[in-house]
């Protein structure tokens, strides 16, 4: 079983990013429970998504403390709340944001990749939503899903425009860290 | 075909394929995205019926009454204050023996306003003349209906049905669920044809006074079908696995590693799942633990309840409502259930969690079990923060 949370503030495309994972690991014949937790019901809020993943299907309802991986799709989450509680010892971290980004200190094997997930999708989508971005971020850095898996996945999920702005996004999230991933 | 959807939307597909003639709704979280694609439905014409949009809850359902006794399939849902805005319809429903079906999206009831889950809303509702049927994954959300569909328009047995879907976990929970086929829903659920109807060229009156010297014999006359309907129930189920290739035994309970088992959690909805993983948990180190779940709550299956936990020593009872101010609702129905009995539990605790969206964590489980050693409790809260339950008193 394989854990994922994304922090999120509502309306930056949590859900949305939960399920397009999600729909990765059906496409693999996995077992994918993907389900929001609302903070306070308004935009801007703080609030997760999850997704559990398994080779049967997901009867633990709770909410993820222990994560494999985290997304953290908004910077400024990360003033005032510990979104790395509970990351496993070798966890993955996948941020959206900036080089300069302060981090705080990590484990040794735990991995963080900070992604400029915004500039990709300012460039791509014309809108600051990095989702997609993060979501080709997170297949190259954990090896969970392949590309090609969620290009489909987001070619599903979006028409015109949108969908090639997004699979452009995958595209260049998965490319920026593989590159690191090369040093 | 296996897809991956989100609760609500496989709902809403669902009841596409049962084909209700009149839909009528208002939105309330976590049930919105239901009727907000049944809505989409109508528009875009892949779903013929009638939306009918109304100013209150009230009006929903006092629609779908109406378009009940004008004799075609009708379709509504609601959560939380919603559902008790409606609740004077609700009786009427039953009282006038509509097969009217609903989803509650569970959500607790104010005040405080609390938009999260748990199932203080439905069972509150416990005694109106409804079937009220548990989920536990969007899978069984999904079959309930068309079950619930059958179910309500037997002819025996002519009353409505509750499905109770846990609201986010299961409602806004994106999970693999096998949609029934068209075809087969066709053959399942037949149209709607009602015994009695509102009709213009053949007059009837529906929902009179009864005065004294008949109203008793229509509570008595519900009473009465709703313990026969526990047999429809399994026939109805078994039927439901032939078509479409399931396992539900007879929708009533379901005996979770009850073999030998001599501490068992009873519980009902989607926390079934947590206590499963928990009990397995438990089980690979030696511990004799088990669940059983509740899955129809009305009408209450106090027979198998008895036999399945006959031989069980200590039993907890999880309840994600209360009753304040006596013992929970489900933990009643348990301990009524052996009273008088030769054989039984020696000892039957109640326990309340998950109240207004408090995560029910593996933790939670295992401390009940832990809980389950020492005396008997009643409606022993589980999860509560000491630190909220200091006493302040002004500045």
């Amino acid at each position: 079983m394989k854990e994922i949370r994304i922090h999120a503030r509502a309306g930056q495309g949590a859900i949305t990013t939960a399920a397009l994972l999600g729909f990765g690991y059906f496409n693999e014949g996995k077992y994918p429970y993907a389900f929001p937790n609302f903070g306070a019901a308004r935009m801007g809020a703080p609030m997760n998504a999850f997704v559990r993943v398994d080779k049967n299907p997901v009867r633990l309802r709770s909410q993820i403390y222990e994560p494999d991986y985290v997304i953290i799709a908004d910077p400024t989450l990360l003033r005032g709340y510990n979104c790395f509680s509970g990351l496993k010892e070798d966890g993955v971290a996948i941020i959206n944001g900036k080089d300069d980004l302060e981090l705080p200190k990590l484990k040794a094997k735990q991995r963080v990749f900070v992604v400029p997930a915004n500039e990709i999708a300012m460039k791509n989508i014309g809108r600051p939503l990095g989702n997609t971005a993060l979501i080709g971020a997170f297949a190259a850095a954990t090896g969970e899903l392949k590309l090609d898996n969620l290009i489909e996945v987001v070619k599903k999920r979006f028409a015109g425009k949108a969908q090639t702005g997004n699979i452009q996004a995958v595209k260049e999230g998965f490319e920026f860290v593989k590159a690191k991933l090369k040093g | 075909m296996k897809e991956f959807l989100e609760g609500s939307h496989a709902i809403a597909e669902v009841i596409r394929s049962c084909k209700p003639g009149v839909i009528s709704a208002y939105p309330i979280t976590p049930q919105t995205h239901i009727v907000e694609d049944l809505a989409q439905m109508v528009s875009d014409g892949s779903l013929k019926s009638q939306f009918v949009n109304v100013e209150s809850e009230h009006s929903a359902a006092s629609v779908v009454l109406g378009g009940s006794a004008t004799g075609v399939r009708v379709y509504t849902a609601t959560s939380s204050q919603g559902l008790f805005y409606m609740q004077e319809v609700i009786f009427n429903i039953a009282g006038m023996r509509l097969p009217v079906v609903m989803t509650c999206a569970n959500r607790a009831i104010s005040a405080p306003i609390n938009i999260w889950n748990d199932q203080q809303d439905s069972i509150s509702l416990r005694d109106a003349g409804w079937f009220q049927i548990y989920a536990e994954n969007n899978q069984e959300a999904v079959d309930f209906h068309l079950i619930g569909y059958r179910l309500a328009e037997d002819k025996r047995v002519m009353l409505p049905v509750m499905v109770c879907m846990d609201g986010f976990i299961l409602t806004h929970g994106m999970e693999a669920v096998d949609m029934p086929e068209q075809e087969k829903v066709n053959k399942f659920l037949p149209d709607y044809d009602p015994l009695y109807k509102l009709d213009p060229v053949k007059p009837i009156s529906m929902g009179l006074l009864a005065d004294p010297d008949y109203y008793m014999e229509t509570r008595f006359a519900i009473q009465e079908t709703m313990k026969e309907s526990i047999g429809y129930l399994a026939d109805i189920s078994q039927e439901f696995n032939s078509a479409f290739g399931r396992d539900y035994k007879d929708l009533l309970v379901e005996e979770y590693q009850l073999k030998d088992a001599e501490k068992v959690i009873v519980a009902m909805g989607s926390v079934c799942g947590t206590i499963k993983e928990a009990v397995d948990e438990l089980r690979s180190k030696g511990k004799k633990v088990g669940l059983l779940r509740i899955i129809t709550y009305r009408p209450f299956p106090y027979a198998r309840v008895c036999e399945a936990l006959k031989n069980v020593t200590k039993v907890a009872v999880l309840d994600k409502a209360v009753s304040l101010g006596a013992y929970a609702p489900i933990a009643v129905e348990v301990k009524a259930a052996f009273y008088g009995k030769k054989k039984g539990p020696k000892m039957v605790s109640s326990f309340v969690a998950g109240l207004g969206g408090r995560d029910i964590t593996l933790e939670t489980i295992h401390e009940i079990f832990r809980r389950l050693s020492t005396k008997e409790v009643n409606s022993d809260f589980v999860d509560l923060k000491p630190e909220l339950l200091k006493e302040e008193y002004g500045e």
